[in-house]
């Protein structure tokens, strides 16, 4: 009665080939389009203009990405529900205005007024949250309505002066300073030994109980390469690219990235080792396959919201530390449908139930460096914006056209 | 003949004006698929809501393995090992094999999804029931076909330990070939010793696998047989007008 049906072949790298266009038919195109977008982008910027592929870019380009990923991090929770968040990015403002407040008018340290500026981003979520979930209003309207009441907000809390500065050290450091060379050496070491024992103790697990296990040589190919493109990352940021050497020098890896790497990490994890990202994952795709399992659909929707507006208080931070200062207009303009954007690049579906934190950080680059490369290319920005708007439409539409392959 | 594992008797429910179940019987052996057929609108929805706690009964006593039970909600029939195979098969397309089977009870060690101790599990109820068709347990549901959709959903509800399962209609939407592998796997179900209830409106699949067969007429229950007693017409007979030449009803013992 027992034999063995569901057999465990020996994986091979066609094998594992076979599988990735199994996965590419039902629907799962993974992060192999975007990487190789981003290569392509690279290489075309960097043969039309002398100054993109310099360090000084590369960190200029990191810095201008942050603000947009984080965002589109948050928004990630949010498309995973097939719901979306139209007033991310005017809630990034808002909360970076409550934090700069707190912080210049109000005298307090810079580590409270984060705490209060993330707590009010995550109220404002749970209101959303709830008005969608437990009205059942679409989230489309209830985050186009709160797009135009955060703005309003924004341009009160901004006052008459239009735009609040911010000279606290901490917070300015986040976007304008950098890990010296040898910090920036050790946590480029740190992360690499932390991601291989991760990748090798998860293989080790799945051998030790009999179950099938990725690939070795594949497991091995893509780390080597995350590890080695990372290291001549990290190679390129420790090299000097002040252009006064005298005056002040510019070297290392800028703190926002390991900011965003810890957040690509606690995310990575939420969704994909917690229950409760299961069940995030679960109500995108059959929300009443989900409610008859006993997931609490409800609240789940208004958790993602909240999660949102967090994250959304965190990209406030970094506007504010970017600007030095929080003006009516941050967090408006082009930021939210970019952050969309960079999501849907990366291979998240609007559709729901399909998405991955990295998504947020290799769409977010590719929507910084169509942004930075066109602008360096000396193009206008209603070029920029048309070519963004055509990329974020050929990654919709790709996901659109997989979708319908998947469909049943 | 073994006791039933689940029992009814004089089961009664109106949705206000409307009797839609009227003292109804029925007995669930373990180790057999017992076959609810019945027309449109006789009562087998609203009867097995009740079964599952979705609806609770006006009237009527529930013996589960002899004792007297009260089922008020759906997690107490789960609790009592009662688990239902929905006809829209409540499943994730999104996730994978393993992922659907363990929504909403995901095996944990501390805060993280212990995915290799699921993943062990499924395979071993996979096997237990000798699904051959699944080629890895590890791809989504989306890229299954409907028989194997319907394998997953019924592999879901036996991983529990569950003793009664109840399949509505399970072979409604599919093929030919597809229909054999999920009667095959119905049958294996009751020989592994579980009690099965089986809704159908195909006098085919009925006959080729249930061991005995209740009929619901306008809601009540026309009558309860095995299937050696009885040929197809008569059953037909009995969905249609309630009563057959020949064959006992239920409750007039």
């Amino acid at each position: 009665m027992s034999t063995s049906t569901v057999e465990v072949p020996e994986a091979t790298l066609k094998s594992a080939a076979h599988d990735y266009w199994s996965k590419v038919k039902a629907g799962d195109i993974g992060a192999l389009p975007a990487v190789l977008g981003l290569l392509v982008l690279c290489i075309v910027f960097g043969s039309m203009s002398s100054v993109f592929l310099t360090p000084g870019n590369f960190a200029n380009l990191l810095t201008q990405a942050a603000s947009v990923i984080v965002i589109a991090m948050g928004l990630i929770f949010v498309l995973l529900l097939g719901e979306i968040d139209l007033s991310a990015g005017y809630a990034s403002g808002v909360c970076g205005a409550v934090l700069v407040i707190l912080i210049t008018d109000q005298g307090q340290p810079w580590y409270i007024a984060l705490v209060a500026s993330i707590a009010v981003g995550m109220a404002m979520g749970f209101g959303l949250g709830t008005l969608v979930a437990r009205l059942g209003i679409p989230s489309f309207v209830v985050t186009l309505a709160a797009f135009l009441g955060f703005q309003g907000i924004l341009l009160i809390l901004a006052g008459e002066g239009g735009t609040i500065r911010v000279e606290d050290e901490t917070v300015l450091a986040i976007q304008n300073s950098n890990l010296s060379p040898t910090l920036s050496w050790a946590f480029y070491v740190a992360a690499s030994v932390f991601y291989v024992l991760l990748g090798l103790s998860r293989i080790n697990a799945r051998r030790k109980a009999g179950l099938k296990a990725e690939l070795f040589k594949l497991w091995l190919i893509k780390t080597i390469s995350l590890v080695g493109v990372s290291g001549l990352a990290v190679f390129a940021l420790n090299l000097e690219r002040s252009n006064n050497r005298e005056l002040v020098s510019l070297k290392g890896i800028p703190y926002v990235v390991p900011v965003i790497l810890f957040l690509l990490v606690i995310g990575t994890f939420v969704l994909g080792r917690t229950a409760f990202g299961r069940h995030i994952y679960a109500v995108g795709g059959n929300a009443e396959a989900a409610r008859r399992a006993g997931i609490n659909v409800k609240n789940i929707r208004i958790a993602a919201f909240v999660i949102c507006s967090g994250l959304s208080a965190i990209a406030g931070l970094l506007f504010a530390s970017r600007q030095n200062s929080i003006s009516p207009t941050t967090g408006g303009s082009s930021t939210l449908l970019y952050a969309v954007g960079a999501a849907v690049i990366g291979g998240t579906s609007l559709f729901g139930g399909k998405g991955k934190m990295r998504d947020a950080i290799l769409g977010g680059l590719v929507v910084a460096v169509i942004d930075n490369g066109m602008g360096l290319l000396g193009y206008a920005a209603g070029i920029k914006f048309i070519v963004t708007g055509a990329v974020l439409l050929v990654s919709a539409g790709v996901d659109a056209v997989s979708r319908r392959g998947s469909a049943v | 003949m073994t006791e039933p594992i689940l029992s009814l008797r004089g089961v009664n429910k109106s949705f206000g004006p409307v009797h839609v179940l009227k003292d109804v019987n029925l007995d669930v052996h373990p180790g057999q698929v017992t076959a609810l057929v019945g027309d449109n609108g006789a009562g087998k929805s609203t009867l097995i809501k009740c079964i599952a706690g979705i609806y609770t009964p006006d009237r009527g006593e529930f013996k589960f393995d002899g004792k007297v039970v009260n089922i008020t909600g759906p997690r107490d029939a789960t609790a009592l090992g009662i688990e239902i195979v929905y006809q829209d098969l409540a499943l994730c397309d999104n996730l994978d094999i393993v992922h659907n089977m363990f929504l909403g009870r995901e095996v944990k060690k501390g805060p993280v999804l212990d995915e290799s101790a699921m993943e062990s599990l499924a395979r071993k109820t996979l096997d237990s029931l000798s699904v051959r068709t699944v080629k890895s347990i590890r791809q989504t549901v989306a890229s299954l076909s409907g028989g194997q959709r319907q394998t997953v959903a019924i592999a879901k509800a036996v991983l529990w330990n569950s003793k009664v399962v109840i399949l509505d209609e399970p072979t409604a939407a599919l093929g030919v070939a597809q229909t054999e592998q999920v009667l095959n796997l119905v049958r294996r179900l009751a020989d592994n010793g579980l009690g099965v209830i089986l809704i159908s409106h195909n006098i085919n699949d009925v006959f080729e696998v249930a061991d005995n067969i209740a009929a619901l007429y306008l809601g009540t229950m026309a009558a309860q047989v095995a299937k050696n007693e009885v040929i197809p017409r008569q059953v037909i007979e009995l969905i249609t007008t309630g009563a057959s030449a020949g064959v006992e009803k239920a409750g007039v013992k």
